[in-house]
């Protein structure tokens, strides 16, 4: 197990020194002047030249690449060029309100997907499987803006206009700060990202669910005569969550599309929005920064999946 | 009154391609502590009516009765079957891989089996689980009790589904094809287990094979099963030497023998497909013995005076066993009833048709 988790860090260490090279080699290969739109509009090429100087942004890229490096192994990501904020600082600001937005929404989805992954399952071609599968792909085709908009419209905007209490529509407030407020400024953004990712796992669960159910050992479970509870949960459901880990272990990692444009909509300054921004404006520390914050998470979530493995199948041994 | 008194079971699936009759009309009837071997090719039925008793099959049509110490299984609620069934009859099946669960530990499975039924504490359940691990020979029980179903060989797994079987002292035991999936070794080491537990709980048995042999070793009677009908019952002896149904006789013809030279015969063709069963006996098109009468569908019929042997076969009843007189008997029999005598059943079909 030791043995396994050094080697797996260390390869996720190696993946995310690759990526900064990448980032960095993307950033300065794109037309991309940053000095210039710092110095603003009217600036001398003088100005430009001193605020390019400033930044580092006249030295060789190596060199430049070199200097990143060097800070980060002393745990500094540097500052943003436009806000001279630190960046672990604006990431660790930002970060909470995304974390909720992942956590919140990751519970419901997978309770609604695996639910109904269930129940159709039990009763494959029945009216409830028909009707949950339509239910899911109907979300599952939907983009991600379409279904926020509308989610604000109809919980936010009709309820308002009409005068009936209503969900907020934008904004987050810290759970530490009032946890009522956080729940409710919230529900919006994790209703829409479970309705997106749900129909996944039902598909998943359904798919899986039948294959298990139809083995050897589940007819064994109903001759020793457990109740069908017990032998569709106990005994199917444990065998059919190996793929879901894994569906869930990749959906975690590649959430952020998903986050830039539901935080967008929601109006949430969270990681998300803070890409979305920091590339806009070629803030190349700020990049790298939600870069390697996201590529972490991947191989975390990857390194987590892999342990999951393990416990939910004593076959798979971690050495 | 007979422990299982199975009487004119049905089975009918429904399939897009039409109504799939699985089993048909079968009756029989299992005396306690005995051991009944059921026997055919894959597709006979023989699972499906087992597995019907038990209430296992799903989406299917069912007719007749099935009376468990008097009481019709086949009426019985879910709930009420649920009861009947791992503690009264208990089954074990081909592939002791398969069937048990891979994710759980051996002892956790026949511990989940046992508190299912009765109310003990874990720690009772666990130390009975060992004993019964003991019991059909696994070394180390206390150690092996927790070791997952891939550590365990092919002949050990099955030693543990019986185990967890004869967990509840179960009247009845459905082994359904228990030695098909081991070595020839391991399947005598199986079947004795099979024999020890039976001598030692009086356990009647219903062994499900398509292996004379396994039959030949611990049946008392044998039901012989073709396209979901019963074609011959009869105990061992006389299955083994004076068999009636000319299926029987091409299955035991079909046994590779040790002590002669002679060349297998394997039975031609293969069997119908339920979906399309030929008109009159099912065997026709493959029995090198048809008759203008097995266009008429033969009932079965008893072929001795005592009522004991029954087969489904138009042959005259004093024709039995595999001898050559009784080959030149039955060839003469088909003749006369304008079969030809000759050859497999196919060809004549063919020359009358053409």
């Amino acid at each position: 197990m030791a043995r396994f988790l050094v080697r797996r860090i260390s390869l996720g260490v190696v993946v995310l020194w690759i990526i900064t090279i990448l980032v960095f080699v993307m950033f300065f290969v794109a037309p991309n002047d940053v000095a210039h739109r710092i110095a603003g509009r009217n600036a001398t090429p003088a100005t430009v030249a001193v605020v390019r100087h400033t930044l580092g942004l006249d030295k060789p890229v190596t060199t430049q690449y070199w200097h990143f490096l060097i800070r980060l192994l002393h745990g500094n990501l540097g500052q943003s060029y436009f806000t001279q904020q630190s960046v672990s600082s604006l990431l660790s600001s930002r970060l909470p309100a995304t974390l909720s937005i992942m956590a919140g929404a990751a519970v419901i989805w997978m309770l609604l997907g695996v639910t109904n992954g269930v129940i159709s399952a039990i009763r494959p071609r029945s009216l409830a499987d028909r009707g949950l599968t339509s239910f899911a792909l109907f979300f599952y085709s939907l983009p991600t803006f379409v279904l926020g908009l509308a989610m604000l419209n109809i919980f936010f905007y009709q309820l308002h206009t009409h005068g009936i209490p209503n969900l907020p529509g934008s904004g987050y407030v810290p759970l530490t700060q009032d946890p009522y407020q956080w729940f409710v400024h919230m529900i919006l953004p994790w209703i829409t990202l479970a309705l997106l990712l749900a129909a996944t796992y039902t598909r998943l669960t359904r798919n899986s669910m039948l294959d298990v159910l139809s083995e050897d050992y589940i007819r064994t479970a109903r001759s020793k005569g457990l109740g069908e509870g017990r032998v569709v949960m106990r005994h199917g459901l444990r065998s059919a969550l190996t793929p879901i880990v894994t569906q869930f272990g990749i959906d975690l990692g590649t959430l952020v599309g998903n986050l830039v444009v539901t935080e967008k909509v929601f109006g949430i300054s969270g990681v998300g929005a803070l890409a979305v921004d920091s590339i806009t404006n070629g803030d190349l520390p700020v990049i790298i920064g939600v870069v390697i914050v996201a590529s972490a998470a991947v191989v975390v979530m990857n390194i987590i999946v892999d342990i999951a493995y393990a416990v939910l199948d004593p076959r798979v041994r971690l050495n | 009154m007979s422990l299982l008194e199975v009487s004119d079971l049905s089975v009918t699936f429904s399939t897009p391609d039409g109504l799939l009759e699985a089993v048909r009309g079968l009756s029989f009837s299992l005396e306690a502590g005995k051991t009944l071997g059921i026997v055919g090719e894959s597709g006979s039925g023989k699972s499906v009516a087992t597995q019907t008793i038990m209430g296992l099959t799903q989406n299917v049509r069912i007719t007749g009765t099935a009376l468990f110490e008097g009481v019709d299984l086949l009426t019985l609620s879910r709930s009420e079957l649920r009861k009947v069934r791992g503690s009264q009859i208990a089954m074990i099946f081909q592939d002791p891989l398969s069937s048990l669960h891979p994710f759980y530990r051996v002892g956790w499975q026949i511990v989940e089996m046992i508190r299912e039924h009765e109310d003990v504490s874990k720690d009772a359940a666990r130390a009975r689980a060992i004993d019964l691990l003991r019991s059909v020979g696994i070394s180390q029980p206390d150690v092996r009790i927790d070791n997952y179903p891939y550590q365990f060989s092919g002949g050990m797994r099955q030693r543990a589904m019986i185990a967890m079987a004869m967990a509840l002292n179960p009247k009845i035991l459905i082994a359904d094809e228990p030695t098909t999936a081991l070595d020839v070794t391991v399947q005598a080491q199986v079947l004795e287990v099979m024999e020890r537990m039976q001598q030692e709980f009086g356990t009647a048995i219903i062994l499900i094979t398509h292996d004379l042999g396994v039959v030949a070793d611990i049946a008392d009677d044998v039901l012989v099963m073709y396209a979901g009908r019963a074609v011959e019952t009869a105990d061992r002896r006389t299955t083994f030497y004076e068999q009636h149904h000319p299926y029987t006789k091409g299955l035991l013809e079909s046994l590779p023998a040790i002590d002669t030279d002679e060349r297998l015969k394997p039975i031609t063709g293969s069997p119908p497909s339920l979906l399309r069963l030929p008109a009159g006996c099912s065997f026709r098109p493959r029995c090198p013995y048809v008759m203008d009468r097995c266009a008429e569908e033969p009932p079965l019929r008893p072929i001795d005076d005592a009522g004991l042997h029954r087969s489904a076969c138009w042959l005259p009843t004093d024709v039995t066993g595999t001898g050559e007189a009784a080959e030149r008997r039955r060839r003469e029999a088909s003749e006369a009833g304008s079969g030809t005598g000759v050859g497999s059943g196919i060809d004549a079909l063919r020359r009358r048709e053409a």
